[in-house]
């Protein structure tokens, strides 16, 4: 087995983002189930948050090339 | 530069890994003119010749080619620029806006078009390229409307909060809203791009060696890999889109942010 412990720590620390992210699409389908109307409303809404979620797992993972 | 595993075939299985996406110069020695380059070129032909085919016999009754051409540039123009910007200042930003989603999305597909199978973000210097022409127009815009000193006020002091907390929200919301943003959006692009081209990889050219190199009944283990390097090459595709999508929502979401009036 070859590797370092960077693999580790970017598998670590993509856990809180992956939660984070699927917390953001669940109030979302929640949001459009309960009001189906407000999808177009939601859905940049959900993606940006999505989106800022998702930053701390590209940090990392750039962090893990770069380490 | 390292072998890539596509040229030199050796026994010993060659994890992918960054040095694949070190691509040997196209012509002569010229580090400069390399595959990624070609496909940057190669994608402002796609893109200005399909909407200049589109728009070019425009009629009432539009044609299936100019359909699709008004279909795309609705998309960004409402879907984007006017929902997320608003209808008094969108205008002056839709071909910005419009070039970006359409170049981000052709480079982004060329990692799952046949023959090419490279996208162009996965090289972080067009990343950071983009995002900053973002940087620039969205504090340019900022700065022209609300002056430079209100603009970083603008930017750095959100409303309604208690004056002996600023001392500590300033510098962060410096950090975040001028520094951290252009890093996160031209990483964000690039590190999509680069980790779904090297897990392609993994599943393609791992269950390639697992079915041609290995010993006994592991070959049949190629199988199932192969299998899901297809369905992750549609998964690709979604992303590749989504990423484009994102790259340009969080263009507008800037700008608008600069052009927000004061509270």
């Amino acid at each position: 087995m070859e590797g370092t412990l960077n693999l580790v720590g970017y598998g670590l620390s993509a856990i809180g983002p992956g939660i984070g992210v699927g917390l953001i699409f669940a109030a979302y389908i929640n949001g459009v189930a309960r009001q189906p109307e407000a999808r177009g409303l939601l859905q940049p809404i959900a993606f940006l948050g999505f989106a800022l979620a998702e930053a701390l797992a590209i940090l990392g993972f750039v962090l893990f090339f770069i380490g | 530069m390292s072998p890539h595993p596509l040229v030199v075939r050796s026994e010993e299985f060659v994890a992918p890994g960054s040095h694949d996406f070190d691509l040997p110069p196209i012509l002569g020695n010229s580090e400069f003119f390399t595959k990624p380059m070609l496909l940057l070129l190669l994608s402002v032909v796609i893109v200005a010749t399909f909407f200049w085919l589109a728009a070019r016999k425009a009629t009432i009754v539009p044609g299936k080619l100019q359909f699709a051409g008004e279909g795309a540039y609705t998309f960004v123009r409402n879907g984007v620029a006017r929902d997320v910007i608003g209808s008094r200042d969108f205008m002056r930003f839709v071909p910005w806006l419009f070039a970006l989603f359409y170049f981000v999305l052709v480079n982004n597909l060329f990692g799952i078009v046949p023959l090419i199978q490279f996208p162009t973000m996965s090289k972080v210097g067009v990343a950071y390229a983009l995002a900053g022409v973002t940087w620039l127009i969205f504090n340019g815009i900022g700065i022209r409307k609300h002056g430079f000193l209100g603009y970083l006020r603008h930017t750095t002091v959100p409303a309604g909060v208690p004056a002996y907390i600023l001392p500590l929200l300033i510098p962060i919301e410096f950090i975040s809203n001028i520094l951290v943003r252009p890093l996160t959006l031209s990483l964000r692009l690039f590190a999509n791009m680069f980790a779904g081209h090297l897990l392609l990889l993994v599943f393609i050219l791992g269950g390639e060696y697992l079915l041609l190199h290995a010993e006994g009944l592991t070959r049949l283990a190629g199988i199932p890999a192969l299998l899901l390097a297809l369905v992750f090459t549609f998964f690709e595709a979604l992303v590749q889109v989504l990423q484009a999508y994102i790259f340009v929502l969080l263009s507008a979401l800037y700008v608008a942010g600069s052009l927000a009036e004061e509270h």
